[in-house]
């Protein structure tokens, strides 16, 4: 089914298969998407095809004492069972390649079944240059949670339930192409906008500026998105250079009568990092010039502002097993008199400095079989916070839980602070295959 | 440069007086030489059996580069992990100095992220198995003051028995290894605490000579404290077949060479 879709747009693949999930029993719809999977990967590959996946039960219950609205998911706002399934091969002696990790979801919490395609690409490795084309997940930058320059899809709604990090990234559907000249390593990627899936009324209980009923039209731009990456060791120091010709991946909202419309603006963003050894730790600087190209003046008050972004990070192994590692990170509001002109009454007024210092703590014991964690981000201009402790232990190499929980605190009005109302405790548990 | 010459120094100092006794200085290095530095480059494929006292197994499956780089001491290791299912596709890279704290990069598919790992503790253990990061990419011969206790037979083998202390604080008091008198790999080593009780023992379980070097293709390392062990087999072992030095870079971190990784 998802050969199927290799010609095709895969977000739209993606859209298609999960109204066919919708409508169809999960189980039919797993049997047959796993016969498709393997026939048609049969056929492209001659050999070396590596079948595996994985079973997933997360859940949560929401910890704030809070009356919900009638909309939202109040006691157990996220449930879901989860079966993955993943393929990857290689042929021409290495010169092609192919993954795809597809997940069947059936989320009790909504009442829904789905299916999403996680990645789904194909490789093509020349010397001095490869390319991989289809969805696929990228990573830029060197903060912890915290990003400048990665301004790739995210899911938040993943992230605050406490799902494993890797869902935090949602997958672009792009080509991307590295080339390797002596200089440096240079990557070009082109891509189709995707959104952040941000959290909304139905698990969340959060403020909202427009009145719940009114419905929302929001457009999806279709223009491409170009990122550029040049990077290069300095030495022990590894550097890089970055360049986005993006969107914001949350819409600009605006009330026009009885209807509240959105778009996803036009952003620039430029940046640079350095990651490498001080005095037995890693430090790693990045800062990145975010260049909101249809609010040039500040005055739009639906479209953020240009912003400089600056981290700071550094980690270091303690004692055995054990890692710190804190950050600082400082985001700069440029135009700032015309957000304050043009900041409609009633919304609270953001800094014009925002900064923010995390710390991350972990532990390993039984030879690696238990680890605690604790990540910790502080919003020191906000007066916020936002802790992540948890736990995980591996039963075998198969199986692992993690129990865990997301605590929000502080100013309501903070980035952290206004999420208050949706502390929780999760647990999650993985079998592999 | 020091390194290699000294090795030199001692292979001349040997022919020339093929009689006299060797310093325990000397035979730790060339010990530490045919463990860790045998030919230009190797390649492995590597099986780590992480066995708890109840007799329970994980399983780690990988494969192993290594280059040697000029005649400090200077390596470049890389290491790709096939099993266990959670962790395939991580990719593990090593610059290796012989003066200053090694360079480490670690490769996540889940989230197709490098990123660079705190390096401090060596001591620390390598993923969850009975072997610290020392353990499986070298020491260095002046971390510890060694002494020669005595020369013996251990398992049909002509071997020194040498007595280490380290210099700084670090989780062991005391090491003692029986080092091959002929071939000078370690065959046994036993790591001692403050109060004399014996914290780890690692046993050369099999010893073969694959294109020219002897190589421990078969080890243990027992947690005499906790029980826990961790077995080791090299299997595929190749020397000197032309690892080169582009390998070792972010590119195929996220994409491991085909030609190698298999």
């Amino acid at each position: 089914m998802n050969a199927i879709c290799v010609g095709h747009r895969s977000a739209g693949c993606a859209e298609a298969l999960a109204e066919v999930a919708v409508l169809h029993r999960p189980s039919v719809l797993l049997t047959a998407s796993l016969l498709l999977w393997i026939v048609k990967i049969e056929e492209v590959l001659a050999g070396g095809l590596d079948l595996g996946g994985f079973v997933q039960l997360h859940g949560a219950v929401r910890t704030s004492g809070v009356d919900c609205p009638p909309e939202t998911v109040c006691d157990v706002p996220f449930n879901e069972q989860r079966l993955r399934l993943s393929a990857e091969g290689s042929g021409l002696a290495g010169a092609a390649g192919f993954a795809g990790k597809l997940d069947l979801i059936h989320d009790a919490a909504l009442n829904k079944a789905d299916v999403e395609v996680r990645e789904l690409y194909a490789d093509y490795n020349a010397d001095r240059y490869t390319v991989r084309g289809g969805r696929q997940i990228i990573t830029w930058g060197v903060g912890d949670l915290l990003f400048i320059n990665d301004t790739f899809p995210k899911n938040w709604v993943a992230f605050f339930s406490g799902l494993p990090l890797e869902y935090l990234k949602l997958g672009s559907d792009a080509v991307k192409l590295d080339a390797f000249p002596a200089f440096a390593d240079l990557e070009v990627i082109v891509a189709r906008f995707r959104q952040d899936r941000r959290p909304d009324a139905r698990q969340f209980v959060i403020a909202s500026p427009f009145p719940p009923e009114l419905p929302q039209d929001i457009e999806e731009p279709s223009a491409p998105e170009v990122n550029v990456r040049l990077a290069r060791y300095l030495g022990s120091w590894d550097g890089a250079l970055y360049f986005s010709y993006t969107h914001f991946r949350a819409p600009a909202l605006q009330r026009r009568g009885d209807i509240v419309q959105g778009e996803f603006p036009r952003l620039s963003t430029y940046g640079a990092s350095l990651t490498g050894p001080l005095w037995n730790g890693v430090l790693s600087l990045e800062a990145g010039y975010y260049h909101s190209l249809e609010d040039r003046d500040g005055t739009d008050p639906s479209i953020d502002n240009s912003q400089t972004r600056l981290l700071a990070g550094y980690s270091r192994e303690i004692a055995h097993d054990t890692t710190v590692g804190v950050q600082g990170y400082a985001e700069w509001m440029h135009d700032y008199d015309g957000y304050r002109r043009s900041r409609p009454p009633g919304y609270p007024e953001r800094d014009r400095l925002r900064t923010v210092a995390t710390l991350r703590f972990t532990q390993f014991h039984r030879h690696q079989t238990l680890r605690l964690s604790l990540f910790a981000f502080w919003g020191l201009s906000e007066g916020d916070g936002y802790l992540i402790p948890s736990l995980r232990y591996a039963f075998s190499d198969a199986l692992w839980g993690e129990l865990g929980a997301n605590l929000f605190m502080g100013n309501r009005n903070g980035q952290f602070g206004a999420l208050g109302d949706n502390d929780n405790l999760y647990a999650t548990l993985r079998y592999a295959f | 440069m020091r390194f290699h010459h000294s090795l030199l120094a001692l292979a001349l100092t040997w022919t020339v007086t093929a009689q006299a006794q060797p310093t325990a200085e000397d035979i730790v290095a060339r010990s530490l030489e045919a463990f860790y530095y045998a030919g230009e480059d190797q390649r492995a494929r590597v099986t780590m059996r992480l066995i708890n006292p109840q007799g329970k197994e994980r399983q780690r499956e990988m494969t192993l580069l290594r280059k040697n780089f000029g005649g400090g001491g200077e390596q470049r290791y890389y290491t790709y992990f096939h099993e266990p299912d959670d962790i395939k596709g991580t990719a593990f890279m090593v610059w290796k100095y012989p003066a200053r704290e090694d360079d480490r990069w670690i490769f996540i598919p889940a989230i197709q992220l490098v990123r660079r790992i705190a390096a401090d503790d060596k001591r620390s253990s390598f993923v969850g198995s009975d072997f610290t990061y020392e353990d499986v990419s070298g020491r260095e011969v002046a971390d510890e003051t060694h002494s020669l206790r005595g020369e013996e037979t251990l398992a049909g083998r002509p071997v020194y028995r040498i007595e280490s202390i380290p210099k700084t604080k670090v989780d062991y008091a005391r090491r003692v290894s029986w080092i091959d008198r002929q071939r000078f790999l370690p065959l046994k080593e036993e790591y001692y605490d403050v109060r004399g009780e014996r914290l780890r023992t690692f046993n050369a379980d099999e010893v073969q000579e694959v294109n020219g070097y002897w190589t421990v293709t078969r080890r243990t390392m027992r947690d005499a404290q906790s029980g826990h062990r961790t077995e080791v087999a090299y299997d595929e072992v190749e020397y000197n077949v032309g690892v080169t030095e582009d390998l070792f870079s972010e590119r195929y971190l996220r994409r491991p060479p085909q030609r190698w990784v298999r």
